[in-house]
This record gives C-alpha cells, sequence and structure tokens, in this order.
C-alpha cells in the first residue's frame, strides 16, 4: 500500500528527488505486484470469518431471536432470571477463589524458580507439567480427582482407613460445585507459573545492584522495586486465572452428573435440552452474557499488560 | 539477592510439587485395584492391551484414532493456512501485524463453549459440503489452537530477519514458492515444529466442541467408558497426559534456542 502511495504521488511533484527517480523502476514493480500479494490473506480472512467471526455472530444473534425467529428480547431479560443469576454467581465465585488461590501459590512457585537454568532439566520438567495441567488436562483431570478423592479415591480410602477421617462426613461434595474447587485450582497453578514466570525473569539485575549499591537489603529490594514493578502483571495474570475458569467446561462436565451450577453447564442444558426455563434460544443469551464478563476481564488484562511491559523494554 | 534462599526454594517447589503429584498417583493406584479382594496387580492394563483393535475397548481405539486424524489434519490446516499468512504479513503488510494478532489471540475471549453455540448451524452447512467425516472438525480446532500456534510461530518469526532472507533469495532469482519453501521454512522449522506439537497436545484433550457437536474423540470416548468402567477411562487418560508431558518436553528441548555456555552459566 505503502509503495502504490509512492508512485501515485511522486508524479505530481514538480520536480522529483533523484533517490525517488532511481527507485522508480523497483517501486513500480513492486505495486503491480501488490494485488496478488493482498490476494494471499485471503484464505486466512475467509478461514477466520468462516469458523471464527461467524461463529461468533450467530452465538450472540440468537440471543435475540425467540421461538419463530423474530427479533425480541425475552432471552435477554432472562439473564436477569434468578435462576440464571445464580449461575452466574456461581461461575464468578468459582473463577475468583480458584485465581486468587492459584495466583498466590503460582506466583510463590515462580519466586521459587528465579535463578535456576531456563534451559535446565527442572524448567523443562516444570514448564511441560505446567502445559499439560494447564491447557489439556480437561476431561482427564475430572478423572484424577475422582481416583484422589473421590469415594473411592486414594486420599479418601487412607483418610478414613487410617486417620477415621470421612470427608464426605455430610455428604458428598465432590460431585457438586464445591468439588469443582480442587480441580480448578489444580489447572489454575500451573498457567499462573506459565504466565508470570516471564515477567518475573523481565525484573532486571540492575535494579538488584543498585539496590545493593545504596545498600538496600533482600527485603527492601522486594518491597521497593519487586512487587511495585510486578503487580500490574500479578493482576494481569490473575484476571487471566479467572477468564480461564470462568471458559471452562470439560472439567466440570466430566465431574458433576447432574444440574447446572455453572455458566458453561447451562449453556450445554440449554442447547441439548432447550428446556431450562422453558425457553428457546437461552444459549445464544447466556454466551453473550459470558461475553460480556470475557470482554471485560480481557480488557483489563490487556491494558495492565500494557503497563507491565513498560518496565521489561 | 533477588534470587531465593535454597531452603526457601526447595521448600516451596518440594511441598507444591508433592501435593500436585498426589492425583497423578491416585490415578495409577486407581489402574492397579485388584477388585474387591484388595492388593494391586497389573491385570486391568493387560487386559487393555492384549484385546487391541478387536477387543472390548474398541471403540476408544476407534476414538483415539478419530483424535489422531483430528490432530494431524488440524496441524496441517495451520500450516496451509496460518503459516504463510503470517509470513506474507510480516513481509509485505507490517501495518497489519497488529491486527493479526487481535485475530490470533481472540480465541482466548471467546471460550469454546460460546464457539461452540454459532458452530452448530454453520456445521449443518460444513456437514453438506464435505460430509460429516470427524475430521471437518479440525477446521473448528484450527481455531482453538490458533492463539498457541500464533505466539510459537511468532517469536521465530522475531528471531530471524525474514525481509532480509527473502530479498537475498530474491535478488539470486528465486521465485515466491522457492523462497518460502526452501529459504523461509527451513529457519522457522523450530516455530512451526512446536507450534504442531502445541496444537496435536490442544487436539487430543479437546472436549467441548467434539461433545456438544456429536462427534466421538478420545475425550468424549473417555466420559462414555468412565461411565461402564472407570479404570480404563483412567488408564487411557494417564497415558494420555503422560504422553502430552512428553510432547510439551520435547518442545522444550527442541524450540529453545540454544543458549551460549557463558550466558547461562552467569545467569545460574
Amino acid at each position: 500500500m505503502a509503495d502504490t502511495l509512492v508512485s501515485v504521488v511522486a508524479p505530481l511533484e514538480g520536480v522529483e528527488p533523484a533517490a525517488v527517480q532511481a527507485r522508480r523502476p523497483e517501486s513500480s514493480r513492486r505495486a503491480a505486484f501488490t494485488v496478488p500479494s493482498f490476494l494471499g490473506l485471503v484464505p486466512f480472512a475467509a478461514y477466520i470469518l468462516l469458523f471464527l467471526g461467524l461463529p461468533t455472530a450467530i452465538a450472540l444473534f440468537t440471543g435475540f431471536l425467540d421461538g419463530s425467529g423474530s427479533f425480541s428480547l425475552t432471552n435477554i431479560e432472562a439473564l436477569a432470571d434468578p435462576v440464571v443469576l445464580n449461575t452466574f454467581g456461581n461461575s464468578i465465585g468459582l473463577s475468583a477463589l480458584t485465581a486468587v488461590v492459584g495466583s498466590v501459590v503460582g506466583a510463590a512457585c515462580c519466586y521459587a524458580l528465579i535463578g535456576t537454568n531456563p534451559t535446565g532439566l527442572l524448567r523443562s520438567v516444570v514448564d511441560s507439567a505446567s502445559g499439560v495441567l494447564a491447557q489439556f488436562g480437561g476431561v482427564m483431570l475430572a478423572f484424577a480427582f475422582v481416583a484422589t478423592i473421590g469415594i473411592q479415591g486414594m486420599v479418601t480410602v487412607y483418610l478414613r482407613d487410617s486417620l477415621g477421617i470421612d470427608i464426605f462426613a455430610d455428604g458428598v461434595w465432590l460431585y457438586e460445585l464445591p468439588g469443582l474447587v480442587l480441580p480448578y485450582i489444580y489447572f489454575q497453578v500451573p498457567l499462573m507459573i506459565i504466565t508470570f514466570l516471564p515477567a518475573l525473569e523481565g525484573l532486571k539485575p540492575q535494579w538488584a545492584e543498585a539496590n545493593a549499591s545504596l545498600g538496600g537489603s533482600r527485603a527492601t529490594y522486594w518491597w521497593r522495586i519487586g512487587i511495585p514493578v510486578l503487580t500490574p502483571s500479578f493482576l494481569g495474570c490473575l484476571l487471566l486465572l479467572f477468564a480461564n475458569a470462568f471458559s471452562s467446561f470439560a472439567t466440570a462436565a466430566a465431574l458433576t452428573s447432574q444440574g447446572s451450577q455453572i455458566v458453561p453447564l447451562q449453556i450445554r442444558a440449554a442447547l441439548t435440552s432447550e428446556t431450562v426455563l422453558g425457553r428457546e434460544n437461552l444459549a445464544g443469551a447466556l454466551a453473550l452474557g459470558m461475553i460480556v464478563v470475557m470482554v471485560i476481564v480481557m480488557t483489563l488484562y490487556s491494558l495492565l499488560m500494557k503497563r507491565s511491559a513498560k518496565w521489561q523494554r | 539477592m533477588i534470587e531465593p534462599r535454597p531452603l526457601t526454594r526447595w521448600l516451596i517447589l518440594g511441598v507444591v510439587g508433592l501435593v500436585f503429584l498426589v492425583p497423578i498417583v491416585a490415578m495409577g493406584e486407581f489402574t492397579l485395584r485388584r477388585g474387591l479382594e484388595g492388593g494391586y496387580d497389573f491385570s486391568r492394563w493387560i487386559a487393555v492391551f492384549s484385546g487391541g483393535l478387536t477387543g472390548e475397548y474398541k471403540g476408544v481405539l476407534t476414538a483415539l484414532g478419530n483424535s489422531v486424524v483430528l490432530a494431524v489434519v488440524t496441524v496441517a490446516v495451520m500450516l496451509v493456512i496460518l503459516v504463510p499468512t503470517m509470513v506474507l504479513v510480516q513481509l509485505r503488510f507490517p501495518y497489519l501485524r497488529r491486527a493479526m494478532e487481535f485475530v490470533c489471540l481472540l480465541p482466548i475471549t471467546i471460550p469454546a463453549i460460546v464457539l461452540v453455540v454459532g458452530l452448530a448451524p454453520v456445521y449443518s452447512v460444513v456437514a453438506k459440503m464435505f460430509g460429516s467425516g470427524v475430521w471437518t472438525l479440525s477446521f473448528a480446532y484450527g481455531i482453538i489452537v490458533l492463539p498457541f500456534a500464533y505466539r510459537a510461530i511468532q517469536a521465530n518469526l522475531q528471531a530471524i530477519d525474514i525481509v532480509t532472507l527473502s530479498e537475498a533469495a530474491r535478488s539470486l532469482g528465486a521465485g515466491w514458492t522457492t523462497v518460502l519453501v526452501q529459504v523461509l521454512l527451513p529457519n522457522l522449522r523450530r516455530g512451526i515444529l512446536s507450534a504442531s506439537f502445541i496444537s496435536v497436545a490442544v487436539v487430543l484433550g479437546e472436549y467441548t466442541i467434539a461433545a456438544l457437536l456429536n462427534r466421538v474423540n478420545l475425550q468424549t470416548a473417555l466420559v462414555i467408558v468412565s461411565k461402564s468402567d472407570p479404570f480404563v477411562a483412567v488408564i487411557f487418560a494417564l497415558l494420555a497426559l503422560v504422553f502430552a508431558f512428553l510432547l510439551l518436553l520435547a518442545i522444550g528441548r527442541v524450540g529453545a534456542p540454544r543458549r551460549k555456555r557463558s550466558l547461562t552459566g552467569a545467569s545460574s
């Protein structure tokens, strides 16, 4: 595009600078090339439109349609229904709790990893294990927790037979909302390690040297330099963890057998049975609600990340 | 100064590491149980692998085959659509880089469960055009692996000077296909390899889209099997987790640029 502009604008100027004149054959050759190279972007653009843009638009748009396909706000109004509000409350509460626990524990792990060789064995193992648990666990993490704290789980049986503690004395909570907390923390901590560790690596050795040469201690370094510099990225990672838990579906779907305690499960119920609150197209309205929460969280995230990038130049 | 004391470091890593190992160990313990009479043996593992493709776990193995096909097609979609576009943007449309990044990271903001609400109508059209083969899911999977693949390839793109490389090749008379295949791809193999590995791992672990579009892949099959035979489900889950772990470990080994010894020596 810029090349086309040069070749269009240059002849209008009365006197052409020698440099432009010398470059003309080159630039006009490039201008001729601009049309086909734009075509090179078409497959990707078409793919994104068809499989990302269109589905998202449909998901958001169907919330505004009633059963017969005409425009209506009744499904959007259903978002204010106590049942739906309660589900959103559950989702937000679960995500917030596991994000806070996950980010604190994960940040502690990142701190413990400072100074380890980035290409060494320890870091390779931690990185890979974190990657697996944070991104690819899903259903399999639900199985892991059934094997651990299920009714016949290893830890449940051990606590019961050896210590006489029955973790399900008040009923089996693993397959309900409280049962999601531990599996969620199990994938939140690794995600924190993956996302927060680069920020810690951005701490410049010169700051520690400056602190030391001015007579500061380890504590002064963290209180006056480390924590203030890292706070924006810590909060950013906290939000990312929140978004991650809020949008997570597989673990909950594999673990909870009945009921729709969180929003993604309610979307599934709306998609498969169409009887949630006796409405059609409620899935679209719920999807809209989820997107609104996600957009707010991710916008704040990118603002915080911009702020933290200031220190990483 | 910044580094934690060794005791603090190993205390944190040790405690968190042990706690995180418990569920994995529990999965192993679970699969070795010998039923009602107690004790442990390998009978369930032997049963899974002795039957082969004709045994009673045929369903899970077929689903595993489906997932492998999906992984291969998804990587192909990524290589054919994403990689050339990223190279093109880097070379000819630098002002589109931010837009490209925004688009590629967008799937993080749009949860798979939301995407699937809109994918259902799209897939009723796709099924008419391409049939209802399980591989068509790869179009949707190409979207969910986009952020991972983009990051891996972009890191590689920024590390090499592809403008100079391609101009050098062009000035020696190479056509654009030659430039892409013989000059740029070899330089990008690290990024492409790690993007492919991450995509494979994501596809093997994917449940949401397959489950709600009623397709069979490894994860949906595991959920179904777990209702009747939880032991077999846990065996396959454990194997899949270990496989994904090894895959990512391989990325770490292949993907990381080799640093000079003096640098790592100074930092550790």
